[in-house]
């Protein structure tokens, strides 16, 4: 399992996230100091009932507890949009 | 583990700034794309702002992390309140919510 396909199944577990779209945005980010350490740059969007009723510092920071440990080792950077169901329909 | 003196240090530079950015480089120079697109929201107000270069400071730039439960560089705190990263800056620029923070901020 990529690390991708990893980010995704731990969502879906851990938010209940009934959608979840991983885009490796890594190659873009080749050469840059960050990138030096092996973690790569996602860019995810999360659809999970249990952001309802929570502002965005509070859904990121879910997103990134339940991602901690990735963050250590195989994830540098992720660029988040966190959406409730409820914002769906007039998304 | 947290430092308890440079999270001191962190503390004084939030409590102390208005408007302070955590970033990697500097406003002139970022050295990251998510720093850089954050500066550009913040420039765009035309109004003052402190910022900490965590890449000359690896203490500072460990801490964070945890000063705000926040495990990503850049980070964003007007008037001693942890704003949000990158996503959360720029979105807030474009549905309006954060020019009032910025100026309610600088006219005290």
């Amino acid at each position: 399992m990529n690390t991708a396909e990893r980010i995704e199944q731990i969502l879906r577990e851990t938010l209940a996230a009934t959608v979840v779209e991983v885009e490796d945005e890594s190659a873009l980010h080749v050469g840059h100091a960050g990138a030096a350490s092996g973690g790569g740059h996602y860019r995810v969007k999360i659809v999970s009932p249990l952001f309802e009723g929570k502002n965005q510092v509070q859904r990121h920071r879910m997103v990134y507890n339940a991602l901690s440990a990735e963050m250590q080792r195989t994830i540098h950077a992720l660029a988040l949009t966190t959406l409730a169901p409820s914002q769906l329909a007039s998304a | 583990m947290a430092n308890t003196d440079v999270m001191a240090q962190i503390d004084e530079q939030v409590k102390k700034h208005k408007i302070v950015i955590f970033m990697k480089g500097t406003p002139s120079f970022p050295m990251c794309g998510f720093s850089a697109a954050t500066v550009q929201v913040l420039d765009s107000y035309n109004v003052p702002y402190a910022s900490v270069n965590v890449l000359e400071n690896p203490a500072i730039r460990e801490n964070i992390k945890h000063y705000s439960s926040w495990p990503t560089i850049p980070q964003v705190y007007i008037n001693g309140e942890f704003v949000g990263g990158c996503d959360i800056v720029r979105e807030m620029h474009a549905n309006g919510e954060l020019e009032p923070l910025i100026q309610a901020a600088v006219k005290e």
